[in-house]
């Protein structure tokens, strides 16, 4: 069937290769490029990030290839109150937000897409590697080092009905070799990695700015001792290990993490790895892709982190949220992260549903066993 | 397709592009003195020539640039050094020029510790002289030089030049007018309007884009932007385009000639667009003055909606129109000119402006007629992002 699609090209090589893949596949396809800073003057240079000019006129001459319409869209002030503002506030309540994530959920399948919707367009394509089945349901990519169902598990239903991942199926390697067989020019640009609009990479510096410098301790998570200071908790991320800028070294010459952050008192408290597993995770309100809840329990694997480890899990939900009891205990897990639920599949992992972690604990049993843990370090 | 931007750029007249075809065959120099070059010297002098008749300028009044934005530069720049001292530093525009203008001076603000005064104007877009007459009670000593557009490029509103020059004059205070969307389109006395420089750009009456001229009086003196060769009166460097300035010659020199006939022309289409698109979205508000303005121009508001959205969905239609609004990136800002009106942030976001040119027809406007209700419609469901 021949829809009206709205490709997102963002100025890099994958939404130009899903865009052509969209006309080719005989829609009739428009290219917008989401123009996301409120300032692209000062990105001019040095950034790496999907918001520069430099980008809107890559993705400008992708469209002119392709040879399709192409327009940018203000998306400025909403990514700025949805993502950015989020993203401060996160850090700022000791939480480890996922932006990219945000942004598909708040931008992307949201704003955008509803606004393409009014204006008369049936889907909204992107370039992430991810797959939908015929049945509605979303897949892991083919490619396992380019998936990114994990940052797309926070679609409903209705969003993902309107969605279009022309990628998923190919590896990142043939969508390169096909970029340059199109003739686009951006085939070998690199790909991003950074948060798009902390342009130099510095996030530590970019909260500062914004949330300013504050004196505070940083603590042995055991016994209370203040090992330290710093200057400021949202400097910090639970797992964290370097940069903590302690004098002293442990008692027993073992590297420390940050085990918890708490804003209030401003304080870091620092631990053993160990002291970092977990094995049970509590989110909020689940968001369900296929629709259903399924209250459960029931087996499945649960993802932490874009690109991280998978764990096998039994996992029960109710209409608050999920709890995840994982069969291997995990480090590091910071709330605002995200719990992404996996039906395991040889066709592709589907996603069930995910949810922003708000609590993680270290089961009594799990944490007897401590030595086991410790050997992975 | 219905091209409605004719403000944006004007296809090429066919006897300007025959022209620019003609001489860009020829080989030649303007400043070689062998015969190649003296032809193509008697090229530019003759548009020169035909340029200054067309517009009541002396030939040695027109120096040819390459655009209408560097005519405009030259012209706030050149001013406003040439007559700077330590107690003499502010130069007086308005709200509503064109960024060639509104930057340049904007630019002389930020980096040359200028003192900037921006008039501001009626609800028509139109000069409030009252406070340019206040303003030179006030502190004429400390002026460099004024600008004052002839007629705005989105709202299409007349400005009272004559007014700005009449005020302006008893305290010998050079006058510069961006003329770009005037010239060609409603009558233009280099010579009577007593202003001292005069913009204009080839690409908006019929020739080819790439070719602008300041006029420019003998006896206003004007610092360059561009140094070199010396070629326009040692004002402005750079070797001269002379296929583009034939071009450029011939589109004035028509333009100008057929203009009385053209305008009724236009001014009839545009009435008639406007009272099509009133019929077609009630709740369209027509901007600008109604009375002092383009024949040309047609700008609206259609509240509820954003200007991009509806461009995007009427280009889809194969209507061609414009937000009339700046581009940075591509990002649509809020028009300042329809802020400095009085336009709240919404409005001035759901504006378009449609322009007509000499190749329009009823049929453009059929089409523009047809495809806007549903646009409108489409556009106000997805609301202001």
């Amino acid at each position: 069937m021949k829809l009206r699609v709205l490709a997102a090209m963002s100025g890099g090589v994958d939404s130009a290769v899903a865009a052509a893949r969209a006309v080719e596949a005989g829609h009739d396809v428009t290219g917008v490029h989401l123009a996301l800073s409120k300032n692209p003057q000062t990105y001019r240079t040095g950034a790496r990030g999907c918001c520069t000019i430099e980008d809107s006129r890559d993705a400008r001459r992708a469209a002119d290839v392709i040879g399709i319409p192409f327009y940018v869209w203000d998306m400025a002030e909403r990514f700025h109150e949805d993502v950015v503002e989020d993203f401060y506030a996160e850090y700022a309540a000791g939480r480890t937000p996922n932006p990219c994530l945000r942004c598909n959920e708040k931008i992307k399948f949201a704003a955008v897409l509803d606004r393409a919707m009014a204006l008369g367009f049936d889907a909204v394509a992107t370039g992430h590697y991810a797959r939908k089945d015929s049945g509605g349901l979303l897949r892991r990519a083919v490619d396992p080092g380019k998936d990114q169902s994990y940052v797309l598990a926070v679609l409903t239903p209705a969003q993902l009905a309107h969605s279009m991942f022309p990628l998923g199926d190919t590896p990142k390697d043939r969508v390169r070799a096909e970029a340059e067989e199109r003739g686009l020019a951006v085939a070998r640009k690199p790909d991003s990695h950074d948060i798009c609009f902390i342009a130099d990479g510095d996030t530590s510096g970019f909260l500062k700015n914004r949330l300013g410098s504050q004196t505070g301790d940083i603590v042995d998570a055991a016994t209370g001792e203040v090992l330290g200071s710093h200057d400021g908790a949202h400097q910090f991320t639970v797992g964290q290990r370097h940069g903590l800028g302690l004098k002293r070294p442990a008692a027993d010459g073992r590297p420390r993490y940050v085990l918890s952050i708490t804003p209030v008192d401003n304080r870091v408290a620092v631990g053993p790895r160990e002291a970092l597993r977990i094995d049970r995770i509590r989110t909020g309100t689940p968001v369900w892709l296929g629709g259903e809840a399924r209250p459960g329990p029931f087996e499945c694997e649960v993802q932490l982190r874009a690109h991280g480890e998978v764990y096998p899990a039994t996992v029960t939900a109710d209409p608050e949220g999920l709890t995840a009891r994982l069969h291997k205990p995990a480090h590091g897990v910071a709330a605002g992260q995200t719990l992404v639920v996996y039906e395991p599949d040889a066709e592709g992992d589907a996603v069930l549903c995910s949810g922003t972690i708000d609590d993680t604990a270290a089961h009594a049993h799990a944490s007897a066993s401590t030595g086991e843990g410790g050997t992975g370090v | 397709m219905a091209y409605l931007d004719h403000a944006a750029t004007t296809p090429m007249l066919p006897s300007a592009l025959d022209a620019y075809v003609r001489t860009a065959r020829e080989l030649g120099n303007a400043s070689s003195l062998h015969s190649s070059g003296r032809a193509a010297r008697r090229t530019v002098e003759e548009a020169r020539e035909r340029i200054g008749e067309a517009l009541a300028a002396k030939p040695g009044e027109v120096v040819f640039t390459g655009s209408g934005t560097e005519a405009d530069n030259l012209a706030v720049k050149g001013l406003h050094w040439s007559r700077r001292t330590a107690t003499r530093n502010r130069f007086v525009t308005t709200a509503v020029e064109h960024h060639a203008v509104a930057d340049a001076v904007a630019w002389l603000g930020d980096h040359e510790r200028a003192d900037v005064t921006a008039l501001p104007v009626d609800e028509f877009g139109r000069l409030d002289v009252d406070a340019l007459a206040e303003l030179l009670d006030e502190r004429p000593d400390e002026i460099t030089a004024i600008t004052c557009m002839w007629a705005n490029n989105e709202v299409g509103t007349l400005q009272p030049v004559e007014e700005v020059v009449a005020l302006a004059a008893p305290h010998g205070i050079p006058v510069h007018t961006d003329a770009i969307q005037a010239v060609g389109h409603i009558p233009v006395d280099f010579a009577a309007c007593g202003v001292d420089s005069l913009a204009l750009s080839g690409h908006k009456l019929g020739g080819p884009a790439g070719a602008g001229a300041l006029l420019l009086r003998r006896d206003t003196a004007c610092t360059p932007l561009l140094h070199g060769g010396g070629q326009e009166r040692e004002i402005r460097s750079g070797t001269l385009d002379v296929p583009g300035i034939a071009a450029f010659a011939e589109a004035v020199a028509h333009a100008v000639r057929t203009r009385a006939d053209e305008a009724r022309r236009l001014t009839a289409l545009r009435d008639d667009l406007v009272a099509r698109v009133r019929a077609a979205v009630p709740e369209a508000v027509y901007n600008g003055d109604p009375e002092h303005r383009l024949p040309g121009n047609a700008h609206f508001s259609f509240p509820g909606c954003e200007g991009d959205a509806l461009l995007m969905l009427l280009d889809a239609a194969g209507v061609e129109c414009a937000t009339g609004s700046a581009c940075t990136a591509g990002i649509a800002q809020p028009s300042h000119v329809l802020l400095a009106m009085g336009s709240g942030d919404g409005d001035a976001r759901s504006s378009l402006r449609f322009t007509l040119g000499w190749s329009t027809t009823e049929a453009d406007l059929d089409a523009l007629v047809e495809a806007l209700p549903e646009a409108v419609e489409r556009a106000r469901s997805a609301g202001l992002s």
